[in-house]
C-alpha cells in the first residue's frame, strides 16, 4: 500500500480495499489457527483515544501484538492532553518516541487529517466525529464476504442514527465502492442533508426498506438523541425503527444482522434477533482484530 | 500638490479619462490636461484611479487581542488592501462599548499610518443583549455605528428599541444576523458538504429566519439598518423584498461569499471555517445576481485575524473567520469585473460609495472639493496570494494561494502617500 495514513474510506480506491481484505482473510485464517505472525516485531503502535472506546481500542491493540509490534496507549484522561497539550505538539512528541503508526479516536470530524498532515508516523482514523470509522467499515464488509461471494448488487440497510454516525458514511462509502446498494433508513430528524449524494438511497419506511434486503445494520441508538429533541420516545423509536424478527421477514432470504456494537437490547435491536440465527454480531468483532492487523501491515511493511 | 496624469478616474456614477490634482488632503481638480508645475507628476496611464475603499468590516482585536491584529497593524493591512477607511467591530476584549473606548480607537487610529479607523460601538453592553449603550456619547466620542457583532441580540424587544435608540442619535444598527438556537453547535454550511465530511450543520436558515425578524422590526421602528456579511439566496430574497415594501435596509455581502463555496471545507482546512459559512453553489449565484441588481449595496471583508497555532487545531475548535483586506479588491475584481458580472463603477459603489453614503463618511468619490482619499489600481498585473507578505498579523486567509488578477499600487490617505 502507497499511502501514509488510512483516513477513511472515501478516500480509498476499490482496489485499496481488497487489497486489505485479502490481506485480512489470510490474517484471519493465521488468527483463528493461533500463528504468531511478528512481521511487525521492532515497530511501534500508539492508541491515542480522545473518546472512550474500550473495544476498538483493544481490536487494534490486540492487532497490533498479534503482529509482534510494541503498543503504547496514551488515553486523554491521564495524559499531558489535560493539561492543555495540543492534538499536533501530542502527535509531534510520539513522532519523537518513533511512533510508526499512531491509531487516533477523536470527537472532531477532520482531526485525523489534522494529525497526519503534522507527523511523520503513519496515522490510522479509528473514528473522529461523524465522519469516518474506516476499520470498522472494512471489518463490516469482510463480514459480509465471508456470507455472500460477492457484494455486488447486495441489499443493504443502516437503520438509525445516521445524522450523528461515522460508521453509515464509512460503511456506505465502502458497500457502494463494492458494488453494493445501500439503503439508509430513519426519521428525518436524524438523516443528515444530501446524504444521497454519498450514494445512497435514503428512505424513512422501515418496512419499505427492508423489503428484499441482504444485510441488516441497525444502529446504536442513544437516549441523549431523546433529549436532544430527534425523536420522542424510546417506545415511539422502537415500534417504528426497531429490529424484531417480525419485520425481518420482509428481508431476502439467507440475510444476515450486523450491529457495530455496542448493541442496546430492546432498542434499536431485539434481543431475540442479536442472539438469534441471523446475527453475525459476534464474528464482526473476531474480523475486527483481522482487518486491523492487515491496516496495520499494509501501511508499515512495505515491499 | 500631487499631480495624478492620465488615470482613468473610476467612480460609482462613471468612468472618464483624466488627471486629478491634490492639494492640501483635498481633491482640487478632475479634468484632462491639468498643467501643475509646483505638483509632483505620478503617470497613471493604463491605471484605474478609484475612491479610496472603505471597509465597513473589520476585526482588529485591539484592546485585548492584539497578537492576533492591532489597530497599526491593522490600519496598514487596509491600505495594502486599498482601503482608505475602516470601520471596525466592537468585539474586542473588553468590548468596544463606551465612549472612552472609541477615543482609543480614534487615538490608535491618528499614530496609525495607513486607513483611518473608525470604531464601530456595541449595541448592547458588553454585547450581552441586555441593557442598550450609550449611543449619544459614543457618536460624540468618533463611533459611526453600533453593531454587537458576532453575537446577535436575541431578544426582540431589545433590538426593536435599539433601533429607535440608534435613530434617535442619527447612528445605523449593522445588523449580525443569526439565530444562535437554530445554527447551534454548527461549523459548516447544511448540506451534501457538511455530511461528507461528518462536521456539524449550520441551517441557511439560521441566516435568512434572523435577517427577517431584523428588517421587520426596522420597518416596525422606521429606522435605518445595515445587514452584515449576506451569504445566502434566501437572505438576498428577504432583503430584496423588504427594500421594496420600503424598509430602510441596506446590506453587505463578502468576497468568500461570491468567490467560494462549502466546497473548500471537504479539506478540513480551517480558514474556511467562517461565519456565516461558506455556502452552496447556488447560493453563490444569488449573492453575484444581488450584487448586480442593487439589493447587495457593500462588499465588507469581515477580515478576522487570527493566530496560526489557533487555526492549526481541529476543526470544531478553530475560531471562525478569514483575513480578507488585503485580498478584497483582487478577488471581487477578478470574481466579479473579470467574469462580466458587474462593471467597473459597480465596484466604486460597492467598496467605496455605497459604504460612505451608509455610514454618512466623508469620500467615496473622485471630486474636486471631496477628501484626497485615492487608490491607484493597476488592472492587468496578475498575482498570487502569499500570506507571508501580509502587512496584517493574521495570515489565515482562505485565498491564500489563489492567482488573481488586479494590484492595488498606490494608496493616498487624505491626500497623503501611503507606503505600501
Amino acid at each position: 500500500m502507497k499511502r501514509k495514513d488510512i483516513l477513511g474510506i472515501k478516500d480509498l480506491t476499490r482496489s485499496e480495499i481488497t487489497e486489505i481484505l485479502n490481506t485480512a482473510k489470510s490474517m484471519r485464517e493465521s488468527l483463528v489457527a493461533g500463528e504468531r505472525l511478528p512481521v511487525m516485531h521492532g515497530k511501534n503502535v500508539a492508541t491515542l483515544f480522545y473518546e472512550n472506546s474500550t473495544r476498538t481500542k483493544n481490536s487494534f491493540e490486540l492487532a497490533a501484538k498479534n503482529l509482534g509490534a510494541t503498543t503504547t496507549s496514551i488515553s486523554v484522561a491521564t495524559s499531558s492532553v489535560q493539561k492543555g497539550e495540543s492534538l499536533v505538539d501530542t502527535g509531534k512528541t510520539l513522532d519523537a518516541l518513533r511512533t510508526d503508526v499512531i491509531i487516533l479516536r477523536h470527537p472532531i470530524a477532520g482531526a485525523p487529517r489534522l494529525l497526519a498532515d503534522n507527523v511523520k508516523a503513519s496515522v490510522v482514523n479509528a473514528g473522529d466525529g461523524f465522519n469516518e470509522h474506516p476499520s470498522q467499515a472494512l471489518l463490516d464488509a469482510m463480514t459480509a464476504l465471508r456470507h455472500f461471494s460477492s457484494l455486488a448488487g447486495l441489499k443493504i440497510v443502516i437503520v438509525g442514527d445516521i445524522l450523528h454516525s461515522r460508521v453509515a458514511r464509512s460503511d456506505t462509502h465502502c458497500f457502494t465502492k463494492l458494488g453494493a446498494e445501500v439503503t439508509v433508513c430513519a426519521p428525518y430528524t436524524l438523516l443528515p442533508d444530501g446524504f444521497e449524494s454519498l450514494g445512497a438511497r435514503v428512505e424513512t419506511d422501515l418496512d419499505k426498506a427492508l423489503d428484499g434486503a441482504n444485510i441488516v445494520m441497525p444502529l446504536r441508538i442513544q437516549r441523549e438523541r431523546m433529549l436532544g429533541g430527534y425523536f420522542s420516545s424510546l417506545e415511539e423509536y422502537r415500534a417504528y425503527y426497531g429490529i424484531t424478527e417480525k419485520r425481518l421477514r420482509f428481508c431476502a432470504a439467507g440475510a444476515i444482522v450486523m450491529h457495530p456494537a455496542p448493541i442496546n437490547r430492546e432498542a434499536e435491536i431485539a434481543g431475540d434477533v442479536a442472539d438469534g440465527p441471523m446475527s453475525v454480531i459476534e464474528e464482526q468483532v473476531t474480523n475486527g482484530v483481522a482487518v486491523r492487523m492487515a491496516m496495520l501491515q499494509l501501511l508499515t511493511i512495505k515491499g | 500638490m500631487i499631480l495624478l496624469k492620465n488615470a482613468t478616474v473610476v467612480n460609482a456614477d462613471g468612468m472618464a479619462q483624466s488627471d486629478v490634482l491634490i492639494d492640501d488632503g483635498i481633491i482640487a481638480r478632475v479634468e484632462p490636461n491639468i498643467e501643475e508645475f509646483e505638483a509632483q507628476v505620478i503617470d497613471c496611464e493604463g491605471k484605474l484611479v478609484f475612491p479610496g475603499f472603505i471597509d465597513m468590516h473589520s476585526h482588529f482585536r485591539d484592546p485585548g487581542q492584539t497578537y492576533k491584529e492591532d489597530i497599526i497593524t491593522g490600519a496598514a493591512a487596509a491600505a495594502a488592501g486599498g482601503y482608505t477607511a475602516v470601520c471596525c467591530m466592537p468585539n474586542t476584549v473588553p468590548p468596544l462599548d463606551n465612549a472612552a473606548l472609541m477615543a482609543y480607537v480614534r487615538a490608535r487610529s491618528e499614530a496609525a499610518d495607513g486607513a483611518e479607523v473608525y470604531p464601530i460601538g456595541c449595541i448592547t453592553r458588553g454585547q450581552k443583549g441586555e441593557e442598550l449603550c450609550e449611543y449619544g456619547l459614543m457618536k460624540e466620542a468618533g463611533a459611526i455605528a453600533v453593531s454587537d457583532d458576532g453575537l446577535p441580540v436575541a431578544n426582540g424587544s431589545v433590538m426593536l428599541n435599539a433601533l429607535k435608540y440608534a435613530k434617535t442619535f442619527g447612528l445605523t444598527v449593522i445588523s449580525h444576523s443569526e439565530d444562535k438556537s437554530i445554527s447551534g453547535s454548527g461549523v459548516v454550511n447544511a448540506g451534501e458538504n457538511a455530511t461528507t465530511a461528518g462536521l456539524r450543520a449550520i441551517p441557511a436558515a439560521a441566516e435568512s429566519a434572523a435577517i427577517a425578524r431584523d428588517v421587520l422590526l426596522a420597518e416596525e421602528a422606521d429606522a435605518s439598518i445595515h445587514i452584515a456579511h449576506v451569504s445566502t439566496a434566501a437572505s438576498v430574497d428577504i432583503i430584496r423584498s423588504a427594500k421594496a415594501r420600503g424598509i430602510k435596509v441596506t446590506c453587505e455581502t463578502c468576497p468568500h461569499y461570491f468567490a467560494a463555496t462549502d466546497d473548500e471545507i471537504l479539506s478540513y482546512n480551517t480558514n474556511a471555517k467562517i461565519n456565516p459559512p461558506l455556502r452552496s453553489q447556488a447560493d453563490v449565484d444569488a449573492i453575484i445576481a444581488g450584487i448586480a441588481d442593487g439589493t447587495i449595496d457593500a462588499i465588507a471583508t469581515d477580515h478576522a485575524p487570527h493566530h496560526f497555532d489557533e487555526k492549526n487545531r481541529e476543526f470544531d475548535y478553530a475560531p471562525f473567520g478569514t483575513v480578507g483586506l488585503e485580498t478584497a479588491f483582487s478577488v471581487a475584481y477578478t470574481k466579479l469585473v473579470l467574469t462580466d458580472a458587474v462593471a467597473l463603477t459597480d465596484l466604486a459603489r460597492l467598496m467605496s460609495y455605497a459604504p460612505a453614503k451608509i455610514l454618512g463618511l466623508d469620500g467615496g468619490r473622485i471630486a474636486s472639493g471631496a477628501r484626497a482619499d485615492i487608490t491607484v489600481i493597476d488592472p492587468d498585473t496578475e498575482l498570487t496570494v502569499d500570506t507571508s507578505a501580509f502587512k496584517s498579523k493574521g495570515k489565515n486567509s482562505l485565498f491564500d494561494g489563489w492567482r488573481l488578477k488586479g494590484k492595488v499600487v498606490k494608496v493616498f490617505v487624505k491626500g497623503e502617500e501611503v507606503y505600501l
